[in-house]
């Protein structure tokens, strides 16, 4: 059966509404924190002395599930040396188009070489652009978010992201 | 009828009317999101331009700029007409409209309706049912088994509300003594509103109005979310864009409509401004059709056709009856 008075009552609480500010959040000018284990863009890391932590054993590449990650390896010379290992990545791609973040590959990596950091900002106007090579994953992010701090969240970071 | 108007005013003040319409179409979808918008704690548009002012614009060049998609089975003539139908009936309606006292400028009289009609209430029905084509041809036009059934969906919505309709508005005629939708206007501004006398009726009138431009709750011809459209899913771009400014102008010409016939269009309680009454009065109107989408849940199919048929008709049709014996009665 309809209810007349219930009907009416809703009309007043909508019109309540209008007279309350807007709970949106204005994105682009206000940006929510991301918390400290949002896995977003990659980054391939370095070791103090500047030498390349991946050694392009391409472990991550066989745990992606996405099949984004490509890692063409050379071996390291007295004269060219990239990595402390025996060998490094001569390409490092990582296809975004087709990453789903799933973060595997940094679970894969034996020397935590490379992580996912916090920013997802990342769209382009081409998908071109989203091939990441390793220049660019080891470069610092153009693009940066903030990020809440860890102290709010009782979770532990795990030792391969705060490594980073 | 023309109280000596020359027929170039006429067609200069249709042009008017036609780009004041279409403007007020644009603001109408604006005001719609915005006030939804805030009605549901948002804000609606508030990026093109102040206040979201430029987002019908913007809304305009991509509908205009997108790819005008044609389904491959369509049946191509009829598929294009279907939409200008719809338009072109939604706009004509409103020629009938009084929205002014009428002037003297210069020395031509001109009057405060586009054409004045001595059946006007009845053009006004009359294109509303051939509106309904508008429906029927693009659903079938489309040549896409949904499509057909959203547009048998739709007929059947539009056909039994233009009945509550139709019937709503008999005790106003009897009362007004006439069609003639200027004549309706005087009386009620030399006796009374009718909405007072008629408050049966111009609820009646309100509730078939929603049903018939197809606005929540009784928006089944849509049904945005559960049902994705009816006989416009094969549309799309600026064809599409022509079904939705029908179904918005017919939200402002019916609610002109209603203006009309049970708030004395362009009288005033006070202060003789004509057009600016008249403005305000369908402002509101179309505000309250908004606050009902924000404010109700859609109906179920068989509710929305047993409160047409159980609830709205028999209320119409005891009001028009009583107010019949009554006029019969007072004369």
């Amino acid at each position: 059966m309809p209810q007349p008075i219930d009907s009416v009552k809703g009309f007043a609480v909508t019109f309540r509404q209008l007279f309350k500010k807007p709970i949106t959040q204005q994105y682009p000018e206000f940006k929510r924190p991301m918390y400290p284990r949002f896995r977003g863009r990659h980054r391939l890391h370095r070791h103090q002395d500047g030498l390349e932590k991946c050694v392009g054993c391409s472990l991550c590449a066989a745990a992606c599930p996405a099949d984004c990650i490509r890692v063409v390896a050379a071996e390291n010379t007295p004269d060219n040396r990239v990595s402390p290992g025996e060998r490094y990545a001569r390409i490092y791609e990582i296809n975004m188009s087709r990453c789903i973040f799933c973060g595997y590959c940094e679970l894969a990596c034996p020397f935590d070489a490379i992580t996912l950091g916090n920013e997802f900002e990342i769209s382009e106007y081409s998908r071109d652009d989203l091939i990441y090579t390793k220049d660019m994953l080891l470069a610092e992010p153009i693009k940066r978010v903030p990020v809440a701090d860890p102290d709010l969240y009782d979770t532990p970071i795990p030792y391969y992201k705060a490594s980073s | 009828m023309n109280n000596g108007e020359p027929w170039w005013i006429s067609l200069i003040k249709a042009a008017i009317i036609v780009n004041l319409v279409m403007l007020a179409f644009a603001y109408t979808t604006w005001l719609e999101r915005k006030l939804l918008g805030r009605l549901q704690l948002r804000y609606g548009p508030n990026r093109a331009g102040p206040f979201g002012l430029l987002q019908p614009i913007a809304d305009l060049i991509k509908l205009i700029r997108k790819e005008s998609f044609f389904p491959a089975a369509a049946r191509d003539s009829v598929y294009i007409v279907a939409p200008v139908i719809a338009l072109f009936t939604a706009l004509a309606a409103f020629a009938v409209i009084p929205f002014g006292a009428g002037w003297q400028i210069w020395h031509y009289h001109v009057n405060g309706e586009i054409a004045n009609v001595s059946i006007g209430l009845i053009l006004i029905f009359a294109l509303g049912s051939v509106g309904v084509y508008g429906a029927i041809v693009g659903g079938w036009a489309s040549e896409s088994k949904f499509s057909l059934l959203g547009s048998m969906r739709t007929c059947a919505q539009l056909v039994s509300y233009e009945v509550s309709l139709a019937l709503s508005v008999l005790g106003v005629v009897l009362m007004g003594q006439s069609l003639n939708l200027v004549e309706i206007v005087n009386k009620q501004g030399a006796t009374i509103w009718f909405f007072i006398p008629q408050l049966a009726g111009m609820f009646v009138f309100f509730f078939a109005v929603i049903a018939e431009t197809s606005r929540p709750p009784f928006d089944l011809p849509e049904a945005d979310t559960e049902l994705v459209a009816g006989y416009h899913t094969e549309y799309g771009g600026m064809r599409w864009g022509l079904f939705q400014t029908a179904e918005y102008i017919n939200m402002i010409t019916l609610s002109a409509l209603a203006v009309t016939l049970f708030f004395a269009g362009w009288h005033g309680p006070w202060a003789p401004l004509g057009p600016v009454w008249f403005l305000l009065k369908v402002f509101v109107l179309v505000s309250i059709l908004i606050w009902v989408r924000a404010s109700v849940p859609r109906l179920r199919y068989d509710q929305l056709m047993s409160f047409g048929w159980k609830v709205l008709l028999p209320i119409a049709t005891i009001n028009a009856v009583i107010t019949a014996l009554l006029v019969v009665w007072v004369d």
